[in-house]
């Protein structure tokens, strides 16, 4: 009976902690970003599809076309084409093909690469109509972001 | 002014105000939760249609009228269609007596509170209707929940009631109010003198007034998560609007009542500039409490919400209305 009875000024004031609580939060500035008028800054470490980098001397990619990458990748996304030019050294990378629809970005690539050539890009709202639109072909890619820049 | 307050056209304006007061309260308290609601989860609320959302129940009652009225085969199609009707028209009733100034009133009825309190009944019996005509289950299983729900809680309500009645000796809403002139201590609420339960009863009233308008944490009628939208399942586009008008017109309407039992009505809490806008201060301090307390709690089961009622709120109450009397006895008049 006691107990019973001592139950209710308790819970009455547990309800009290409760609206107190409601009524902290009220006052407490808006954490949500209305997405597509403002958007969060991208961390750093943020994976999104890999792309090519440039040399910054010469523009052209760093890749040799080692294929490290290709033979590097789990899913067997990536496809990797290079040729030896007149007078160089070198090979570089004439076609670097991405099929990102198989990608998990586990960024094996990534470490697998010995020059740097490839990156992890900060792309992540994607959106295409078909299943071809996400064969990337990073080499194209890298040439018109040179010629936005 | 004197074509005003004739009698015919004077009732035809305060039922055009009342419409409008309700229509545009219903609109724009749905706003106004949502904002809230918003607001306690750190959430900026609807903000799109128009400036920071203001033209939201524009478009919320535009899209309503745009749907179309179905009315399932299978359905008992008078009651069905009247059932929304019904839920709406004692509310609306009910605001005809509240006073909402000294001379702001449709109709300064000697039994205002009688009035109030056999019309918020009708409430019940509507909203049971439209679960029983619309031929579905979880409508017809939130039906029976209503009804057990609000008898339960209609009876600590009334006793409540009859405390404050046997204080105030009247029945007129107004009279009631202007009882309660001076500062803010002469508030029924806090004549602890008449009945050192007071604070008591108004807290009981304000459960009871959640409970019968079904509001969160005891709206079993409209149980999303195990009902679908209980009673209103079958109910689309404006049907549907009315009931969620009539929900919000019943928090006005309980709220103006509480307001003016509890809280002085257009009486000002220190005496002086007594006035409409001290009603509105303390009507929408209420509303906004009920707002806050939706947001707040979770809903409660339903073995616990009967048990509230019969075990600790009937009790609780009967107790006032004893203690209240044996004052009334025993005060040297």
């Amino acid at each position: 009976m006691k107990a019973s009875l001592l139950a209710i000024p308790r819970g009455f004031w547990s309800l009290l902690v409760g609206l107190r609580v409601t009524a902290t939060q009220f006052f407490k500035p808006v954490v949500t970003v209305p997405y597509p008028r403002a958007t969060l800054p991208i961390p750093p470490r943020f994976r999104g599809h890999i792309v090519l980098t440039a040399d910054p001397a010469t523009g052209r990619p760093l890749c040799t076309a080692c294929k490290l990458c290709e033979r590097a990748c789990p899913s067997d996304c990536i496809l990797v084409e290079g040729a030896r030019l007149e007078g160089e050294k070198k090979k570089s990378v004439t076609d670097y093909r991405l099929d990102f629809t198989r990608c998990s970005l586990c960024g094996a690539c990534v470490e697998a690469c010995p020059a740097d050539a490839i990156r992890f890009s900060k792309n992540y709202n994607l959106a295409g109509t078909s299943k071809e639109a996400y064969v990337f072909d990073l080499v194209a890619r890298l040439k018109a972001e040179k010629r936005n820049s | 002014m004197s074509l005003l307050t004739t009698e015919p056209i004077r009732l035809l304006v305060a039922l055009v105000a009342i419409l409008g007061f309700v229509g545009l309260n219903a609109a724009y308290l749905v706003l106004a939760e949502r904002k809230g609601a918003g607001r306690i989860q750190n959430r900026p609320g609807p903000n799109e249609a128009g400036y920071g959302g203001w033209l939201q129940p524009v478009a919320d009652v535009l899209k309503l009228f745009s749907k179309q009225l179905i009315v399932p085969p299978g359905t008992d199609t008078l009651l069905f269609r009247l059932a929304p009707l019904l839920v709406l028209c004692p509310a609306m009733v009910g605001l005809a007596v509240v006073p909402f100034g000294e001379t702001l009133v449709a109709r300064d009825l000697n039994v205002g509170l009688l009035l109030v309190f056999a019309l918020g009944s009708i409430n019940v019996l509507a909203i049971m209707l439209s679960g029983w005509s619309s031929r579905n289950k979880y409508a017809i299983i939130s039906a029976a929940r209503v009804v057990s729900q609000n008898v339960a809680y209609e009876i600590p309500m009334l006793l409540v009631a009859i405390t404050v009645l046997m204080v105030s000796g009247t029945m007129n809403l107004n009279e009631i109010v202007r009882q309660q002139a001076g500062w803010f201590w002469h508030w029924n609420v806090c004549r602890l003198d008449l009945n050192p339960l007071m604070p008591v009863t108004f807290v009981i009233y304000f459960i009871c007034m959640l409970a019968e308008t079904n509001r969160a944490p005891f709206d079993m009628a409209e149980a999303e998560s195990e009902l679908v939208a209980g009673a209103f399942t079958e109910y689309a586009g404006m049907g549907f609007g009315v009931f969620f008008m009539a929900e919000y017109a019943n928090i006005v309407l309980g709220c103006c009542v509480g307001v003016v039992l509890f809280l002085g009505g257009w009486q000002s809490p220190f005496g002086a500039w007594s006035g409409v806008g001290w009603f509105l201060v303390k009507l929408y301090a209420l509303i906004f409490t009920v707002i806050w307390v939706r947001w707040t709690f979770p809903r409660t089961q339903f073995y616990r919400l009967l048990n509230l009622s019969w075990k600790i709120l009937i009790p609780v109450s009967l107790a006032t209305l004893v203690l209240a009397s044996a004052v009334l006895k025993l005060r040297p008049s």
